[in-house]
């Protein structure tokens, strides 16, 4: 490590006087051979993307860590990738686990082969846990909104969603409004995915309760009082919904993201109806983000995955799951995107809103301090 | 700290052809250096997977995230909702720990006449032995598929009596639907423990009370009860101990509001909402330890306590 970033110094320090020297000669950097991956932070540190392809074969191994297969898609951008790059072999770790849990696996298994290469985090987690990644721009890095990047490339947005209510049509009624959710036909019928004061999309169901029951963003009470009120009319059912817990009829009504909420469609195609809807008014819009390890085991691999994440190709997968990829005002000016999924994503609401850093901690405070109480 | 801390007190079989006054074996005498090498795995184990993550996990405690020593962490316990989960687990333990003790008491003294080789006895044991250890997730998905929404039982009383068995909300899934599962391997477990104390009770004992004109209250009252009580206390000890620690069951069952404290701990570990709590955790844990130091230190003097009549 320490002898690499040397030689990476001296590889530097050697260019640098090069090109002081030879100013009329564009330097290129050597290719994968003298390039230290750990401390990359854009493609032209590797060369070309057949160079960064060349060092991440190289090392011929990518873990990610909770990445569920049937979240926004993301099995299948898994097998693409393993499906271009057979020499690389990827290792899920943990589908099922939390943002936290991401970065306490990147604390734990720091310096080992196995700790995660790759993260992909709520934007709260995100916020706080900086100091783990490596800033990297990827190559349509102008391309992404400045409200979903970090400036330096510490992390950035992938894709996003709004919050949303997927309902078994066979079982209730198509609620238009979260006031028809409190009628006696949705006795024991609603679920949120996950306690808020543990889960970003739990959290994010109160958020959209929140705007959508005349609250705004600095004061989630708003969406705790509807939550008790759910609760108080017996309608609310704590169980975490999953495919299973849908297709068994068990949580007929579910906030969730609306990329969830599409994945659980299609899993039980031919087993349950499923139709999403998300309510007229104000939306609640959050986006995940994605960042590099800055100990990642396999540097190189782990940039790769995030240029192979950010080519249309693949912001399009995310959309074939029912997400909003990160790129998606680019890529429908540039003709990029494929129309017809872009065309099956739920209407949009007029308005939408996106909590800010401080506003996600006021409102988790708040959570913590009232949540159990107003559900028990 | 789970139900692996159960122990049975050994039991002597009672052989119906024994000769009065017949003596214990004789051991073979051992010298004391030999003795310790023998318990060396074992301390070692302990060790290693008790005595050193509880260290690591009363430290985390006083820690704050850089490091550095601090009480904040510990005054947090005095917070209301940390108060009302000790609360909540507490009662839940104390609750289900009297409705199991008293349940698997009475099993106890039903079965304890049986014939100890005979098949009542013998599936009885059996039962209890799985049984007690049916927990976590297999329990909380054995009660789904039985009393959940869609479970066998709560379709069948729909559907064929008309009873809603959640009318008023759905129970199963806060913290009252705990009190079912908790029941359920409670028992068991006091079956397991009791049981042998009953044992204890001398026919003798019995003959002798009845011989000087002594009813079945008397007996009970003069020489059952006393004989017995240090012993269902203690198992109702281990089994508060037993419900205190419980993670799984309540893990698998509920998902709001997080009533019990090892499901604080949980949040306090991986929310990704609420963040920078990991050592709460630690308090959290601490003041679990504290409880179960309690409890664990009675039900010791207690054994002692019972142990005079097994001699």
């Amino acid at each position: 490590m320490i002898r690499s970033r040397l030689l990476a110094g001296a590889a530097l320090a050697a260019v640098a006087t090069l090109s002081l020297t030879a100013c009329a000669t564009d330097a290129e950097p050597t290719a994968a051979g003298g390039v230290d991956a750990s401390t990359a932070t854009s493609l032209a540190d590797f060369g070309t993307l057949a160079d960064l392809e060349e060092a991440a074969k190289a090392e011929g191994a990518l873990n990610v860590i909770a990445l569920p297969r049937d979240w926004a898609n993301y099995g299948e951008i898994i097998d693409l990738f393993a499906e271009r790059y057979p020499e690389i072999t990827i290792t899920e770790a943990s589908p099922d686990a939390s943002s936290a849990e991401e970065i306490q696996a990147a604390e734990n298994l720091r310096g080992q082969d196995t700790a995660p290469d790759v993260f992909d985090l709520g934007l709260a987690v995100a916020l706080t846990s900086t100091d783990y990644f490596a800033p990297y721009k990827v190559e349509r890095w102008d391309d992404i909104p400045d409200a979903l990047k970090e400036e330096s490339g510490l992390f950035v947005g992938d894709y996003g969603g709004y919050m949303a209510v997927g309902y078994d049509p066979d079982a209730v009624p198509a609620p238009e409004s979260l006031d028809d959710l409190l009628g006696e036909e949705y006795r024991g019928k609603v679920a949120i995915n996950g306690d808020p004061t543990q889960a970003g999309a739990a959290f994010a169901a109160v958020g959209m309760a929140t705007v959508q029951n005349g609250g705004d963003l600095d004061d989630f009470q708003a969406g705790i009082d509807f939550f008790e009120e759910l609760n108080a009319a017996g309608n609310f059912v704590k169980i975490d919904p999953t495919p299973a817990t849908v297709a068994s009829g068990e949580t007929p009504v579910v906030f969730d993201w609306d990329y969830l909420n599409n994945g659980y469609a299609a899993e039980l195609d031919g087993q349950r109806n499923w139709e999403v809807v998300v309510f007229e008014g104000t939306g609640y819009a959050g986006y995940y983000n994605q960042a590099i390890n800055v100990d990642a085991p396999n540097p190189a691999a782990a940039r790769l995955w995030m240029e192979f994440l950010y080519s249309p190709e693949v912001q399009n997968l995310w959309l074939k799951g029912g997400a909003r990829p990160v790129l998606e005002q680019a890529m429908v000016e540039a003709g990029e995107i494929d129309e017809a999924l872009y065309a099956a994503l739920p209407e949009a609401p007029a308005d939408t809103v996106v909590p800010s850093a401080e506003q996600s901690d006021a409102a988790a405070t708040l959570l913590g301090e009232r949540w159990a109480t107003a559900v028990q | 700290m789970s139900s692996s801390t159960v122990v049975t007190p050994a039991v002597e079989p009672r052989s119906a052809t024994a000769p009065r006054g017949s003596t214990r074996p004789v051991r073979p005498r051992r010298t004391r250096g030999a003795a310790a090498w023998g318990v060396a795995p074992f301390a070692l184990y302990i060790a290693l997977f008790l005595a050193l993550p509880t260290g690591i996990a009363l430290a985390t405690g006083f820690v704050d995230e850089e490091g550095a020593f601090t009480l904040d962490t510990i005054a947090a316990l005095g917070d209301p909702f940390v108060l009302s989960g000790f609360g909540t687990s507490i009662a839940l333990s104390a609750f289900t720990a009297v409705v199991g003790a008293l349940l698997g008491a009475l099993v106890s003294y039903a079965i304890v006449a049986a014939r100890p080789e005979g098949m009542l006895r013998s599936v009885i044991d059996a039962a209890s032995g799985v049984l007690a250890q049916f927990g976590g997730v297999m329990l909380a998905f054995a009660f789904i598929a039985t009393i959940g929404i869609q479970g066998g039982v709560t379709v069948l009383l729909r559907d064929l009596a008309g009873i809603d068995i959640f009318a008023d909300g759905v129970w199963l899934y806060e913290s009252p639907g705990l009190i079912l599962p908790y029941v359920y391997f409670q028992v068991p477990l006091m079956i397991i423990v009791f049981l042998p104390a009953l044992e204890s009770l001398k026919p003798q004992w019995a003959e002798a009370s009845a011989t000087l004109g002594g009813t079945t209250a008397t007996f009970w009252w003069r020489i059952g009860i006393p004989v017995l009580w240090p012993s269902f206390l203690g198992s109702l000890l281990l089994l508060f101990a037993n419900a205190f620690s419980s993670y799984a069951t309540a893990a698998a069952l509920t998902s709001q509001g997080q009533s019990i404290v090892p499901l604080q701990i949980r949040a306090a570990l991986t929310s990704e909402t609420l963040l920078g709590r990991e050592n709460l955790a630690g308090a959290l844990a601490l003041g679990m330890i504290v409880v179960m130091v309690v409890v664990m230190t009675l039900y010791a003097l207690l054994q002692r306590r019972a142990d005079r009549w097994r001699r």
